[in-house]
């Protein structure tokens, strides 16, 4: 069976083996930062190809298909005419926060990337804290919002950063207390750990029903978080033409473009890993020779997949719903959201003390 | 001697003079959910829309004027570029005031086909609202699933008529031309196509929560409010006003035809936006009981090739997809008009919007203004 | 009553919001409903209505004739100033002359597509074009002379 692990651990057997411990580290960081660099480059395009894709095939339309067969290079030529354009400063704007904030958003969806397992044994940093890290790394990204929306000193990017800010800060409460519920349930913030836990059957079919809200509610909190639609608020462009990023163009522009794209498969990889076992193979309770066939898939490939199946569920929202209005958004998640997930939480943690769960 | 006019100051449009806290926002002349040139100078305080401002002439192109040169055969082609949306219905308009003021009888057969045209012209329009509606809510799909539909009125307009959108088929005594050979079959099969697709924008977008929550008590127009802002068409009919010219002023065979008049009483959003709905389907009604009964006979009656209008003036007025459009035309009997007005729907129906959104989000600012079915060239003509 | 209502709601909402994605994802699955026409690629086999109505032309029979009287009906019924006639005195064998086009001036950039010159003309010397690829690069070769060098008018048409 094909498996990354051999190649990392093999890595790291011939890195230890000639230098000292902090060349070692040296060396890792540098293969890390090269590898994150290109899955981020590969992920924007191939996201934002699919996404265009996905959308056509919902919109009756064909969508890209000039460039390279179906289209696959159009997001390759996209992103060589941003690089080409000239990037804008507007006059009156904050020019140090202006030209850092899409770099802020940037280096947080890159830093979210750390504890996310692509397949058995492939993960930059197992952190024992890796959920509270989550949390508390994906929140920052507000900030570039805000000083984007700030620093342009254009009307409209004020509005949207502040929606934004607020409707962030609103949807971390129900995305922290649905990822609460799996951490109930396995005992451990170790990502490692929780996919482990999953061994005999994801936490979505062995926690029953309450693991599912749980689900639901950090599927559509993810999508809040991430400023998709039906909650693009902050970018609402029959509203505020394009929110925060009003002013940016050229690279400046594509690198929040990139963001938020990386962003999607960050929450998505996340939701995966807690609710879908991760890089864990379809096991079903003691069916031995359905679980051993299962583990002849490669566990990076059920990895994507999953992750990308919920990535499609996203795009399938965007291309569906009309957006909620701001007070409505708000509205949702602490009159419905919020509730329904502390009653959840306390159902699962019943569940976990009694045993109830599979 | 010239009178002296002090020209205005509007101190509420500069940020600096603002009250404590409130923000001016230029939307438009460039912005997408404005749909055309259309400018608003909104105030806001935070996300509340304390006052709206439409500011005007982008696309002023004088047609009024313009008007006054060109001879009655040709003024009608100008006034597809108006409300191109209903350029058929606009044309047919203007064809009526001219056999209005030279009492030219026109023969059944046109009024026929011109009636067929203004229904399919106004379900087109509406779908394209349908879509955009959807579009300023932030839901794209609907657009598309409205322009399949729209294509194959589109396809059948250029058919009969030779062009898509400004199609100039009406002129005075009839119409240019009979209707293709295959007409009434390919409007059959645009019935059927729309009676099996209607149900689609019901589900995608009538029945969606989000959408219903966004229309529902939204951008509230009373009955009286909409009778003092001249608003007519799908706007005044969904706060109750029985306003339809088709019924209350029946032209053409409107009067042998059986449709309901759609009115809803709730005036907000969402009773606009069923009206339009519910319009399409009588629309369809009413294309179905005469397009299998178009009489035999001439497509057009016979004119004098220059037209001279008796001195006078005259006026007649339409239902258009957006409400009623009227021609004014002042004749001192010559081959050109002496002057000629347009009482436009959308600029009576814009000027009840600052009054709709006042104390409301930006985003029901953008949910109204697409209840409103504005056409920026036929607000400022 | 209170959480039955609460819950009811969210039932129905879930459900609207389902039957849309049940739309969506009805299309996504069927790419046979896809409506794209692709333009350049269509265009052997792309047909334009017969009345389509994309520039003025001028048909010109086997022997290099039109119908063409240069009566300028067409430009007086132009709202535009689309159409300009030059007329030139042909003698005829009996020694007469005869007022006959020399040069048919159509300015494309100026027409709407209007048919009104297409309807006055008396001898259907006129008519509209299906072609609708109209784009060049200089405004100057959209000003068209459509009666075709040494053409003359087709004997009987008066």
């Amino acid at each position: 069976m094909f498996s990354l692990q051999g190649i990392t651990s093999g890595i790291q057997s011939f890195l230890h083996a000639r230098f000292s411990a902090s060349g070692v580290l040296i060396f890792e960081s540098l293969i890390v930062i090269l590898l994150a660099t290109t899955l981020f480059a590969l992920l924007g395009l191939v996201l934002v190809w699919m996404e265009r894709k996905v959308a056509a095939q919902m919109q009756i339309r064909l969508g890209p298909n000039r460039v390279g067969p179906m289209g696959i290079f159009q997001t390759s030529a996209d992103t060589l005419k941003l690089i080409l354009k000239e990037g804008l400063t507007p006059d009156g704007a904050d020019k140090l926060l202006f030209n850092l904030a899409p770099f802020v958003v940037m280096v947080v969806a890159m830093l979210l990337l750390a504890p996310i397992a692509f397949a058995k044994g492939f993960q930059v940093w197992d952190i024992n804290i890796g959920v509270l890290y989550i949390t508390a790394v994906s929140s920052l990204s507000v900030i570039g919002i805000l000083m984007a929306g700030w620093a342009s000193n254009n009307k409209y990017s004020l509005l949207g950063a502040m929606r934004s800010g607020a409707q962030i800060v609103s949807y971390e409460l129900s995305a922290g207390l649905s990822i609460l519920t799996i951490v109930v349930l396995t005992g451990s913030l170790q990502l490692g750990d929780i996919i482990n836990a999953q061994q005999n059957g994801w936490w979505l079919f062995k926690g029953h029903i309450p693991v599912i809200i749980a689900f639901v509610i950090f599927i559509i909190a993810a999508t809040a978080e991430t400023n998709r639609a039906p909650f693009d608020m902050a970018e609402a462009e029959s509203e505020l033409t394009a929110g925060f990023h009003t002013e940016y163009s050229g690279m400046k522009f594509a690198l929040f473009f990139l963001a938020e794209y990386i962003n999607i498969f960050i929450v998505c990889a996340i939701a995966a890993t807690l609710f879908l076992g991760g890089w864990m193979p379809l096991h079903i309770g003691n069916w031995q020779g359905f679980n051993h066939l299962m583990d002849y898939i490669p566990s990076s490939i059920w990895f994507f997949a999953k992750t990308f199946a919920l990535i499609f569920l996203i795009m399938w929202f965007r291309w569906t719903f009309p957006r909620l209005r701001v007070d409505q958004l708000l509205n949702l998640e602490w009159k419905y959201l919020l509730p329904i997930s502390l009653f959840n939480l306390l159902l699962v943690t019943v569940i976990a003390i009694l045993g109830w769960h599979f | 001697m010239y009178s002296q006019t002090e020209i205005l100051k509007e101190p509420e449009i500069n940020s600096s003079n603002s009250a404590e806290g409130e923000l001016v926002i230029n939307i438009g002349p460039q912005h997408p959910a404005t749909h055309g040139v259309l400018h608003l100078v909104v105030t806001l305080n935070g996300e509340t829309v304390k006052k709206v401002e439409p500011h005007l002439g982008y696309i002023h192109r004088s047609i009024e004027k313009m008007c006054e040169s060109l001879s009655y055969r040709q003024f009608i082609y100008v006034t597809s570029r108006m409300d191109y949306l209903s350029a058929h219905v606009n044309n047919h308009a203007c064809a009526m005031t001219v056999e209005k003021a030279m009492q030219i009888e026109v023969p059944t057969r046109a009024q026929y086909i011109r009636v067929i045209m203004d229904e399919l012209t106004r379900i087109a329009s509406h779908e394209l609202w349908w879509g955009a509606l959807a579009m300023d809510l932030g839901a794209f799909t609907p657009f598309f699933y409205a322009f399949r539909e729209r294509e194959t009125i589109n396809d059948i307009m250029e058919q009969t008529c030779g062009a898509r959108l400004t199609m100039n088929y009406m002129v005075p005594g009839g119409v240019m031309a009979d209707i293709h050979p295959s007409f009434q079959q390919k409007v059959k099969d645009f019935i059927k196509l729309f009676k099996s697709n209607i149900d689609e924008y019901d589900e995608l977008v009538t029945g969606s929560v989000i959408f219903q929550s966004r229309m529902k008590g939204v951008g509230c127009l009373s009955k009286e409010d909409a009778i003092s802002y001249g608003c007519t068409g799908p706007v005044a009919r969904g706060s109750g006003v029985h306003c339809d010219i088709r019924k209350i002023y029946p032209y053409e065979i409107y009067k042998q035809v059986e449709f309901n008049e759609i009115i809803e009483t709730a005036g907000d959003s969402f009773s606009r936006y069923l009206v339009r709905i519910k319009e399409m389907k009588e629309s369809i009604k009413i294309i179905e009981q005469l397009i299998d009964n178009i009489p035999e006979g001439d497509y057009q009656a016979k004119t004098k090739a220059v037209l001279k209008l008796p001195k006078g003036e005259f006026y007649t007025r339409v239902e258009t997809a957006r409400g009623e459009l009227g021609v004014y035309i002042v004749s001192e009997g010559g081959t050109t008009p002496y002057r000629i007005k347009f009482r436009s729907p959308g600029f009576s129906n814009l000027s009840a919007l600052d009054h709709m959104v006042r104390g409301s989000k930006i985003g029901d600012l953008m949910a109204t203004m697409g209840t409103l079915d504005l056409v920026i060239p036929d607000i400022d003509r | 009553m209170f959480l039955k209502e609460y819950l009811s709601d969210i039932y129905h909402a879930t459900k609207s919001l389902l039957t849309g994605m049940k739309r969506t994802g009805y299309y996504f699955v069927h790419p046979k409903e896809i409506i794209t026409e692709q333009y350049p690629d269509n265009r052997e086999t792309l047909k334009m209505a017969d009345r389509f109505r994309g520039e003025v032309i001028m048909p010109h029979d086997a022997n290099n004739e039109h119908a063409c009287t240069g009566c300028t009906a067409c430009e007086l019924a132009c709202p535009n100033a689309t159409i300009k006639i030059i007329t030139k005195f042909d003698v005829t064998p009996e020694g007469k002359k005869k007022k006959a086009l020399d040069t048919f001036v159509y300015h494309l950039e100026l027409c709407t597509m209007c048919n009104l010159c297409v309807e006055a003309c008396p001898t259907d010397a006129i008519k509209m074009g299906q072609n609708f690829e109209h784009s060049v690069y200089d405004r100057s070769m959209l000003l068209k002379k459509l009666n075709k060098p040494g053409s003359k008018i087709r004997e009987g048409v008066e």
